[in-house]
């Protein structure tokens, strides 16, 4: 039996895809599997007694090695902040390409601090900082330093002793450029430097504390239980810094939904489910449960969400105890086709990552195809004519084209650059000034522009000769090209409604990095959490693939 | 040192902000980072032009000739832009000519790209100063100076059709050479390799 891949005017729809969750093909999960048996060290551990100096940790094998420099400083308390326009964190990080000399950590000691206003080198490969979650480290410190750990369900109500609030790759500030290492088959997935320094940052995290508690009271002190530890991560705030990478890059935003795409379709074609693929299904179905049951969250918008999704799984559960055949030809597609006809996109999401979990023959290939070398496909075929452009608007962009954008509710928003931090923000088009310097991320009106302009040209003219007089739509045209061959690279919906959530943008995104613990503090920035419940470094090598699923005891 | 990710950013901004669409800019981006990842001097250049064109007219030609020339100094990127555009055509040209361009230097990543496009080397002569342009992998050039050249009379293209850059003797030569590294195969094994004892007409 042939399933066909889900339709992007569906998959690609903001609600949908701002209702993903992590998965087996989420970028922190496939780092930990591709690194689990390099070899790691603590290099240096230089703190005092308020746990302020420096530290390195390093992932090696063969003859290459990654390091972590960790900054610790001393800020007051009203210094800090998650916002990006903060200047001073309680820490800051960036991962050196090699084992760093003495002079490269000084070096880094006067830039990395400073974060955008400072500046790195071709040999740091990304960059970040982070906070304490005060009342939680502190807590943490005053339990360990008495000789007890700390209140379990204090930490769970948060998940982490730090958050980061940026983390910088791909050249920005200095950094190295994506060619220089591109090459390289350890990191050839997605964000998988990004993904090493949090993970790393983590395990400083509770170096950290332990050292703090210990210089506080070193008799009485005792260490972070290790149980403990596994199940805190680190946090992250993020904002809409991150919403116009996925309008930016077409091809990459393609190739991971068509990777998920892809293994639903091929798990839905499996005729006869193996008992143990089912019952680890199952299993994890219900340890889901506990773990959703985890996610606080402060969000009218968000609780819904959740509430939404466990009563969902509920419904999901009860028809699998009670109708649901397994044994039954094709019973991961009939079990995908009750949870489209009777839950909501929310909980359809989970239990499409949740059924990749017993497949990694089909999962494991399909990361490896989950990246893009985006250059290849920037070049427009001026070759082709507009016959060629006007079928592809009309197969790829039919919803797009039905827009009313003279109807001020779909023209509400535009994109632009902050001027006080460099970062995208988004504004009202009929409140708020600086519509004339918008950003190219309207993209379904732009699209609509086009349609509009090429009715009335003839078929044949060629696309080279039709830009001469329209390269205003350069970028459009280039868009659509790319969308003929990469059919999941466009959002099927208008990014400047009124009724946009930009959250939605991030929430995509996030999934793909394997975040959980969404946690909308507006409709214009979240905070999340990554590795919880995640290996220590002493434990990788035995890795778990099921650890996101886990909960503090479970 | 600023990364060329750092210079494709900026520099689309900027030609944005001098009033070149999205589309455009975003190819300048693009070509000035491929000048400074060459080595040739794309950034000077570009901003000694976008200084220019603040207060200079310059010639937007639409549909490139064999032989090109005008009063106005020729923007070396819609000139650019233009020629990308229509590669395959001219292509058919094999030589083009182009007279009084501003800012040459900033013309040739874009000659660079239709190289690779056509799949054809491209032989660039700007004035006396000359590049051979390798399918956008490289660049060669018997000019190494950084500087800013303001404008060019003449800019000679020539598409560089697919053919051997040595003699035959000379490959034949080499190729006597390699076959030093054969050996002889026994009657036996002749017997055994793929497709013996069968007859072609099965």
């Amino acid at each position: 039996m042939e399933v066909q891949l889900r339709d992007p005017k569906i998959v690609m729809k903001l609600s949908k895809l701002g209702s993903f969750h992590q998965s087996k093909l989420s970028f922190l999960r496939s780092f930990l599997k591709e690194f689990k048996n390099w070899k790691h060290k603590k290099d240096l551990f230089e703190l005092d007694e308020n746990g302020h100096g420096r530290a390195v940790y390093s992932l090696s094998q063969n003859n290459r090695t990654y390091s972590l420099v960790c900054f610790a400083n001393h800020i007051k308390d009203d210094e800090r902040s998650d916002r990006v326009i903060a200047t001073k964190w309680d820490t800051a990080f960036t991962l050196h390409d090699g084992v760093p000399t003495k002079k490269d950590l000084d070096r880094l000691y006067n830039d990395v601090p400073k974060q955008e206003v400072g500046r790195l080198s071709f040999k740091e490969l990304t960059l970040s900082r982070a906070n304490k979650s005060l009342r939680i480290f502190n807590h943490v410190v005053e339990s360990l330093s008495k000789g007890k750990q700390p209140d379990k369900n204090k930490l769970m109500e948060v998940g982490y002793l730090y958050r980061t609030t940026a983390v910088y790759g791909s050249g920005k500030f200095g950094l190295a450029d994506r060619f220089r290492i591109k090459n390289r088959d350890e990191i050839c997935g997605p964000f998988r430097l990004e993904m090493m320094l949090v993970y790393l940052v983590r395990e400083f995290t509770f170096d950290q504390v332990n050292h703090i508690a210990k210089q506080k009271n070193p008799k009485k002190a005792v260490a972070l239980d290790l149980d403990i530890c596994r199940n805190l991560g680190i946090g992250n705030s993020t904002g809409l810094g991150m919403a116009p990478f996925i309008v930016n890059h077409p091809t990459l935003l393609n190739n991971w939904i068509l990777a998920r795409e892809i293994s639903l379709k091929k798990i839905r074609e499996i005729e006869n489910i193996k008992d143990n693929d089912f019952k680890l299904f199952k299993k994890i179905l219900k340890k889901s449960l506990k773990n959703i049951s985890s996610w606080n969250t402060d969000s009218e918008f968000q609780k819904k969400k959740i509430f939404g999704l466990l009563k969902d799984m509920e419904k999901l559960i009860n028809f699998i105890n009670k109708d649901f055949n397994f044994k039954g030809k094709y019973s991961f597609n009939e079990l995908y086709l009750w949870c489209e006809k009777n839950l909501n996109d929310e909980c359809i999401e989970y239990i499409v990552s949740l059924m990749m979990e017993p497949y990694d023959n089909i999962i494991n290939p399909l990361i490896k195809k989950m990246s893009s070398d985006e250059e290849k496909h920037f070049n427009i075929p001026t070759q082709k004519n507009i016959e060629n452009l006007r079928n592809i608007l009309e197969n790829n962009y039919s919803e797009i084209i039905k827009i009313d954008f003279s109807k001020k509710e779909n023209n509400q928003n535009f994109w632009f650059i902050s001027k006080n931090k460099e970062e995208p923000r988004l504004a009202d088009r009929y409140l708020d000034s600086g519509s004339e310097l918008e950003q190219p991320l309207a993209i379904a009106r732009d699209i609509k522009i086009l349609y509009e302009r090429i009715s009335n040209k003839k078929n044949s003219l060629s696309i080279g000769k039709f830009l001469m007089e329209n390269n205003d739509l350069r970028h459009v045209v280039r868009r659509a090209f790319i969308s003929e061959n990469f059919p999941y690279a466009e959002i099927q919906d208008n990014t400047i409604g009124s009724k946009l959530m930009p959250i939605d943008m991030l929430r995509l995104k996030l999934s793909f990095f394997g975040a959980v613990k969404f946690d909308p503090r507006s409709d214009k920035w979240l905070r999340i959490c990554m590795f919880q419940g995640a290996p220590l470094l002493n434990d990788l090598k035995s890795l778990d693939d099921e650890w996101i699923y886990n909960t503090l005891n479970s | 040192m600023i990364s060329l990710s750092e210079i494709d950013n900026t520099v689309k901004r900027a030609s944005k902000a001098v009033g070149f669409s999205w589309g455009i800019a975003e190819e300048v981006g693009k070509s000035i980072s491929l000048l400074e990842m060459f080595g040739l001097p794309g950034l000077k250049n570009l901003n000694q032009y976008f200084k220019a064109y603040k207060n200079k007219k310059f010639q937007n030609v639409s549909l490139i000739s064999k032989t090109n020339s005008s009063k106005i100094s020729y923007c070396p990127i819609i000139s650019g832009i233009n020629f990308l555009d229509q590669v395959f055509t001219l292509n058919e040209m094999i030589e083009i000519d182009f007279e009084n361009v501003a800012f040459p230097i900033l013309f040739i990543p874009f000659l660079s790209k239709s190289s690779e496009i056509v799949g054809k080397k491209i032989f660039l002569k700007i004035d006396e100063r000359k590049y051979l342009l390798n399918f956008n992998h490289s660049i060669f050039s018997n000019h190494l100076d950084r500087d800013v050249l303001e404008k060019a009379k003449n800019v000679k293209i020539v598409f560089i059709e697919n053919e051997n850059s040595f003699s035959e003797s000379e490959w034949n030569e080499l190729y006597r050479l390699s076959k030093e590294t054969f050996v002889d195969e026994s009657e036996e094994l002749k017997q055994t390799a793929a497709g013996a004892g069968l007859t072609d007409n099965d």
